[in-house]
């Protein structure tokens, strides 16, 4: 394990952020770090970082002990925590420099870094003028400056483009993938995960509602098809007659289980040749909200 | 930021003082050098124990801190692979050079605008008296008068992100500071935002020293005088107190 956690618990005064959490990082993975906003996501990160400080718990990276190997283990690690720390009134490139030169890194990596991230041409400007997207990236050079084994990584898409959101993904596969990396990513976007993680975590109100690979968390969040049709509600009527579970029913859509492709195609045959139209008929992934009722739920 | 007002300060200074003592020339050519100089670092070390350098630490703490608080640094400084002393220490001496440098650098101005004056304008008699040694010992006295304070604005602006805190905070001590040490309090020398106006103060109860060999007056200047003491055990106190701090505080 890269990163594992035994009861991590932390309280900003009487409030428990982090209730006994046991992350399990697996070497050469991508975790996805999962959970709405103010679930606890960049407080465990700062805790992983030693930023924080534990109170309860204890945390092993590299399977040595946080607190008394602090130095060591941070020199592995590369990180990103919320907005990416950056000194606006130096330019990009002297950003990449600064930290070369705290690091004791050559200064070769720099011209890499900024090749990287698709920089170069914006080496030279001021940090202060980059657009949200360009420092999101410059954050992210500035974690991969020292080749670091393990990247934290919170929330590091923020604010990118489309373009820049894939090529972050692609960047990310492509370092545990070629280059034995480890990846803890954290995110609020179940989409955006489940296209890259191995694995994941979900963490809702300071718990770890869910933990596992990636195949374990897709066998949970069953997609569902979702129909339009004419006078929804007999057509419903009809499916259930004929052995489907139906889940939902509102004026214009209902839904049943997705299983197969197969199923799709018979179902919608089925409407049709009952005298129903089919407006509409398509597969849904449940979003986060629905996933997490669903984990709360069979917990 | 800090590094420019560090050098801009006491360049400017000198060479207002410069153009007004050019200007007023005439009026002042029959003093001694003795006096000329007296005046001419005068005018500056006049302010700069009780309002220039309790000030220009404040600004200079402020700044250094600033950086990080500004672009949200500090989270990223304590997760490198560098020790929390390492970080603290380097931030702490960097704001120390900085104050060392500009009163190095008003020694230096000082020095060369005055003996420019005399150059250009003989009839102010400049070369006459040598001030170097003295001048030299009063900042470096003014300096490890200062480090008090520096170390405590050093901690309040390292705690709090604004401005306002640790400028208010420096600038009512500051008063304090001059009040006590104006009247002579007994124990100011106690209270660090009162040294460097007691630095001053040593140095004017000096300049009615006797008359040295050659009809030129000697002026004694004791560095190590007890209110030094004081302020380099207050910096090294505050300073390891800081580090504590830094050491259990939670990086937000």
């Amino acid at each position: 394990m890269v990163i594992s956690t035994d009861n991590l618990t932390f309280n900003f005064g009487d409030q428990t952020v982090v209730k006994s959490l046991s992350l399990r990082v697996p070497e050469g993975s991508i975790y996805g770090f999962l959970g709405p906003n103010g679930a606890g996501k960049t407080t465990t990160i700062k805790l992983l970082m030693n930023l924080l400080k534990t109170q309860q718990g204890s945390i092993h990276i590299f399977d040595l002990e946080l607190q008394s190997n602090r130095v060591k283990i941070l020199s592995q690690i590369g990180s990103l925590i919320e907005q990416p720390a950056i000194y606006l009134h130096m330019s990009g490139r002297e950003n990449l420099l600064n930290r070369a030169l705290l690091l004791q890194v050559p200064e070769s990596r720099v011209e890499e870094m900024l090749n990287l991230v698709h920089l170069t041409n914006a080496a030279h400007k001021k940090a202060g003028q980059y657009s949200l997207g360009m420092k999101q990236r410059l954050g992210i050079a500035l974690a991969l400056l020292s080749d670091p084994k393990l990247l934290i990584l919170d929330e590091p898409t923020n604010g990118l483009d489309p373009n820049g959101i894939i090529e972050i993904r692609e960047l990310l596969i492509k370092l545990v993938t070629k280059h034995q990396k480890t990846v803890f990513i954290s995110s609020h976007l179940l989409g955006e995960i489940e296209r890259m993680a191995t694995h994941v975590g979900i963490i809702n109100n300071g718990e770890l509602l869910f933990q596992g690979s990636i195949s374990e968390l897709q066998t949970l969040s069953q997609p569902l098809i979702q129909v339009e049709a004419d006078n929804t509600v007999d057509a419903a009527n009809l499916l259930t007659r004929n052995n489907y579970e139906v889940t939902d029913v509102t004026d214009n859509y209902f839904y049943v289980p997705y299983t197969s492709k197969k199923q799709m195609g018979e179902l919608n045959a089925l409407l049709n040749k009952n005298g129903y139209a089919v407006y509409s008929i398509s597969k849904q992934q449940k979003d986060l909200e629905k996933l997490f009722l669903d984990i709360t739920q069979t917990a | 930021m800090a590094f420019w007002s560090a050098i801009l300060l006491p360049l400017l200074l000198c060479l207002l003082l410069f153009i007004g003592f050019y200007s007023k020339g005439d009026a002042i050519a029959h003093e001694p050098g003795f006096m000329l100089w007296l005046q001419f670092a005068g005018a500056i070390l006049g302010i700069m124990g009780s309002l220039i350098l309790p000030m220009l630490i404040v600004f200079i703490a402020y700044s250094v801190n600033s950086i990080e608080h500004k672009a949200d640094t500090w989270k990223t400084l304590f997760s490198l692979p560098i020790s929390k002393l390492s970080v603290f220490a380097a931030k702490y001496f960097y704001a120390f050079f900085l104050v060392f440098l500009c009163l190095a650098l008003f020694v230096l101005f000082t020095l060369g605008f005055g003996n420019l004056l005399g150059a250009i304008k003989p009839s102010l008699r400049f070369t006459e008296y040598h001030i170097e040694g003295i001048l030299t010992k009063v900042y470096f006295k003014l300096f490890l008068s200062s480090l008090g304070i520096l170390s405590i604005q050093f901690l309040l602006s390292l705690l709090f992100r604004d401005f306002l805190k640790p400028m208010g905070i420096g600038f009512i001590y500051t008063i304090t500071g001059v009040i006590l040490a104006g009247n002579h309090w007994k124990y100011a020398y106690w209270f660090p935002y009162s040294h460097p106006m007691l630095a001053i103060q040593a140095l004017l109860e000096g300049s009615h020293a006797k008359p040295g060999p050659a009809g030129m007056p000697v002026i004694e200047i004791d560095i190590f005088s007890k209110e030094i003491y004081v302020s380099l055990g207050i910096a090294i106190l505050v300073f390891i107190a800081g580090y504590f701090i830094v050491l259990k505080k939670s990086v937000k």
